[in-house]
């Protein structure tokens, strides 16, 4: 058989991913001028995840408007198609190379494209049972909260009639409301931390208003089942070594388990693609316009950091948008191979973008210090316009009456903002005002919280 | 009648059936569980053993060192994932070499190949991840590893286009021998949870439960302890940095903790060891979990529990006389054995298989077959370091051409394409359950663990097998992977 005689396409922007992140960068490259854009989702539809978010509570930032998942991924899908932008559905990416090729592959075949700019926005994946390693069974009805979510509200079948939730993250709390309402007893939510991951307002509208108890520093021990699950044993944990203390263990009877112990950005192709990742986000690292450390490949959304707010994600977008725009203005069109010429895995990684001329190092990085648990973008490239940065971060623990602080690289405050709460549940943010660009001589900034 | 019933269809039991598809003879193979390979077969090391840990004349010596070849070949000829790798016995001091020494002595004896004592560097260079502090290592050359569910499964396609037949969820209730005046009347009754069964000859491969059905026809009692083995998985990007099978010096209850690469790249660590009273109790455990962890950081001391994808557990058939029992029962004519396989019983397989056929079809006057097929093609590959190749990437094209299910992604962590999972089902012997997808496929066993393809997979199923999503199971009973449909209220 013939080799694959794949002709090169080019495209300006590929946008990877038509849930929020990649939509909104879409329609705001097309505003920005840009006329190729090209749109890759994987599903049958845009949306992405917003899709089975059936609850409301998206768009109060950006639209001033309570709306559903769907409602709000509509009113950027709609847009979208509205522009023309091309989206090509029913595709997935198999690979893209460090020159921003791209192999992708769907019921029409396999195509080859190679961009003048990538931005990342596949979103994140939930961590399993596996990766906590919970002994016992390996039976059927233990499943993440997400997929419970697609199960019952995408295809209307139930997964379970009496149900533990381990993990109090955003999507465990809102199942444990919708599960309830569709008649299954949701026995508890089982939380390893002394503190919920998830939202205030979602412990309150979720759990509290629902009577279902929250155990805090509680986590499965065991699960029991042969075929279908039938209980789980959960035990109080150590609050700082999370040890399980056995001799309190109980058994609670359940037919399914449900998993919502925390999301991981989806970076398998921006690895390909030989981009740097911050294991603390375990998505890439960026500057403030939201560059990874490949030229031309912008991130945003849940693949660069998880967002507690679809808003915030949204708004993202649109800055990573305007820089891609903005490093396409700034490059010829680029051609990064002939046409038909294909790249090979054994060809060198291009190095990064070098230093400005002046010798100087153009990018300063922001340090998470003491209390910062991560910190987004990681790096602040001096030789771009100043302009304001937001810094989004997370604190390790729950601080009340904390402050949160900026310092060089000799100690000196630089910012300093007080905060009345911070929690690791919800991200926090930090405006450094143009004023406060760091002079050339600054090494590094690190971010701390004090007391 | 059957000319013969194998009950279990573990890659014993599957192994024998395909070699003996190659005769003209009726066969049924049958299992309890809902699919083939779903008992030690599927959650083992899946190592391709050298044969220098055996005891010199026992069967395990012998069907092991016979065994390592046939499996390298067979896994070609039914394309399943296989790979000689090589294998490392590490020692962590001076004083341990000797035991390095014996261990190659041991394997000469045992007549392999291809071992030698390797130095601290010669460990180093091959393998950057190993403990700095390692004395020294046997390397075995031959040693590898192979996908023990890709070959179980393969196996018994291939014994299914040559006619043999499969019943799953067939569960044996009593079994008697009926002896004659002459070989042709001689026969076995197999009662079972789906009706009576007849045949000439029983070949028993039940795994941990072929001492129970030994002991109804024979006087000379069989007891078989099943030994769990619990193991985690980690993640591909993990695996790709080691290349060869990582062992410890063995104790007196096994090969001890190994670290090796499996085909699919992923990193496996384990087995522990333990005696247990239930022979279906494939539970993992916190103290044994932690004990995996404990032994395995001395080969790799970067050991991080993050890139964990999974843990999991699986049973050995232990024989109070250490050895594997393989062939005719003295006391019951008709009557074959393949009893007490634990490890190294993958590597063995072929030998046990091709010894039985030959026993059946001489005891039993079997023709070999003029057409005996050749085994069904594998599934398309997908796999992310197969794309750079050009012949491989037009390959898939002419695929997705034919049918463009083969280009629509659902498992996005493995590279399973909706196709695929459509061939699963109807393959011979096909998928039934979402963990016979998975096997089939690797969907919902990537770093996801399901949690995007499984909703979709599901669909798939119903749709194929024409039934309701409510239906399906994990691994067939009661393992239904959904409570009921959504009740739409008024």
């Amino acid at each position: 058989m013939s080799a694959l005689q794949v002709a090169l396409e080019k495209v300006s922007l590929v946008i990877v991913g038509g849930g929020p992140a990649g939509l909104a960068a879409a329609l705001e490259a097309q505003r920005q001028g840009l006329p190729d854009i090209l749109l890759i989702e994987r599903d049958m539809q845009l949306g992405g995840i917003l899709n089975q978010c059936i609850h409301t509570g998206f768009g109060l930032h950006y639209f001033g408007a309570e709306l559903s998942g769907p409602e709000y991924a509509d009113r950027f899908s709609t847009a979208v198609t509205a522009a023309g932008i091309t989206c090509l559905l029913d595709t997935h990416v198999l690979e893209i190379t460090p020159d921003r090729i791209l192999t992708i592959l769907s019921p029409q075949g396999i195509r080859k494209i190679a961009a003048g700019a990538i931005i990342l926005a596949m979103g994140c994946r939930e961590r399993p049972r596996g990766a906590l390693g919970i002994p016992g069974t390996r039976c059927a009805g233990i499943l993440t909260a997400g997929m419970a979510q697609k199960l019952l509200n995408l295809q209307g079948l139930m997964p379970g009639r009496s149900v533990v939730i381990l993990g109090s993250g955003d999507i465990g709390l809102i199942m444990a409301r919708r599960l309830t309402l569709e008649g299954a007893q949701v026995e508890a939510v089982v939380e390893l931390m002394p503190y919920s991951s998830g939202l205030t307002r979602n412990v309150v509208q979720c759990l509290q208003d629902y009577e279902i108890p929250l155990l805090l520093s509680h986590t499965v021990v065991e699960t029991h089942g042969r075929e279908r699950l039938t209980g789980v044993t959960i035990a109080p944990v150590h609050p700082q070594s999370q040890k399980p203390d056995l001799e309190q263990s109980r058994f609670i009877a359940c037919d399914t388990l449900l998993l919502s112990v925390g999301l991981i950005p989806e970076n398998e192709l921006s690895l390909g693609a030989g981009v740097r990742l911050d294991p603390a986000t375990r998505g890439p690292r960026v500057d403030q316009s939201l560059a990874t450390s490949q030229p031309g490949i912008f991130a945003c959304g849940n693949v660069l950091h998880v967002h507690d707010l679809v808003d915030d994600v949204s708004l993202e977008a649109e800055q990573a948008a305007r820089s891609a725009v903005a490093f396409l203005k700034q490059v010829p069109r680029p051609a990064p191979q002939e046409e038909g010429n294909r790249y090979r895995r054994s060809d060198p990684v291009p190095a990064i973008a070098p230093g400005s001329s002046t010798g100087q190092a153009p990018t300063l990085p922001v340090l998470a210090g003491p209390g910062i648990r991560s910190v987004v973008p990681q790096l602040v490239r001096r030789d771009l316009a100043p302009e304001t940065i937001r810094l989004a971060f997370r604190p390790a623990r729950v601080y009340r009456s904390a402050s949160i602080c900026l310092s060089d690289d000799h100690g000196q405050l630089v910012l300093k903002s007080q905060r009345r709460i911070l929690t690791p549940g919800e991200e926090a943010r930090l405006e450094i005002p143009a004023s406060h660009w760091p002079d050339p001589v600054t090494s590094h900034w690190q971010l701390s919280i004090e007391v | 009648m059957f000319d013969v019933v194998i009950i279990g269809a573990g890659v014993i039991g599957c192994a024998i059936a395909r070699e003996l598809s190659r005769y003209q003879l009726s066969l049924v193979v049958l299992d309890q569980a809902s699919d083939v390979c779903e008992g030690t077969s599927k959650a083992n090391s899946g190592i391709v053993h050298a044969g220098y840990d055996a005891i010199p004349g026992t069967n395990k010596a012998h069907y092991n060192v016979r065994g390592n070849p046939l499996v390298y070949q067979w896994a070609q000829e039914l394309a399943v994932p296989c790979k000689n790798n090589t294998s490392l016995v590490l020692a962590f001091s001076e004083s341990d070499l000797p035991r390095i020494d014996a261990l190659i002595a041991r394997g000469q004896q045992n007549g392999v190949r291809g071992l030698s004592r390797i130095s601290r560097e010669e460990v180093q260079r091959r393998e950057p991840q190993v403990n700095p502090a390692v004395a020294g290592a046997l390397l075995a050359e031959t040693g590898g590893i192979v996908s023990p569910y890709g070959l179980t499964i393969a196996l018994a396609e291939h014994a299914a286009v040559n006619g043999v037949e499969f019943r799953l969820e067939c569960q044996v209730l009593s079994l008697s021998h009926h002896p004659a005046g002459s070989p042709e009347t001689s026969h076995f009754s197999i009662r079972t949870s789906q009706g009576l069964i007849q045949a000439r000859a029983v070949v028993n491969a039940a795994g941990v439960f072929a001492d129970s059905l030994h002991n109804l026809l024979s006087e000379d009692k069989l007891t078989i302890t099943a030994r769990r083995g619990e193991y985690y998985m980690l993640d591909k990007r993990i695996g790709a940095q080691f290349n060869a099978t990582l062992f410890q010096l063995p104790t007196d209850k096994g090969k001890g903790i190994l670290v090796t690469p499996t085909v699919e790249q992923t990193l496996i660590l384990g087995p522990t060891s333990d005696t247990i009273p239930d022979k279906t109790d494939t539970r993992t455990t916190a103290a044994k979990l932690e004990e995996i962890l404990a032994t395995a950081v001395l080969t790799w001391p970067g050991l991080r529990k993050d890139s964990f994808i999974t843990s999991f557990a699986g049973l050995r058939a232990h024989l109070a006389e250490g050895d594997f029992r393989i062939g005719r029962a003295p006391d019951v004519p008709g009557y074959y054995l393949a009893a007490g396989i634990e490890s190294p019983g993958l590597t063995a397989a072929p030998a046990i298989a091709i010894d039985l056929a030959e026993q059946i079809a001489a005891d039993f006057d079997l023709v070999l077959k003029q057409d005996f097929l050749v085994p069904p093609p594998p599934l398309p590959d997908f796999s992310l370091h197969l794309l750079a190749d050009p012949d491989h990437l037009a390959q898939l094209a002419a695929e997705i051409a034919r049918d463009p299910a083969m280009g629509r992604m659902v498992c996005r962590c493995e590279h399973v394409t909706e196709a695929q999972i459509r061939a699963a089902i109807h393959r011979p012997v096909g998928a039934r359950t979402l963990d016979g997808i998975k096997r089939r496929t690797r969907a919902n066993m990537g770093r996801c663990q399901g949690g995007f393809c499984t909703p979709r997979i599901l669909e798939i199923l119903a749709e194929e097998l024409a039934c309701d999503i409510t239906e399906l199971t994990k691994a067939g009973g009661q393992s239904q992977i959904v409570t009921g449909q959504l009740e739409v209220k008024a």
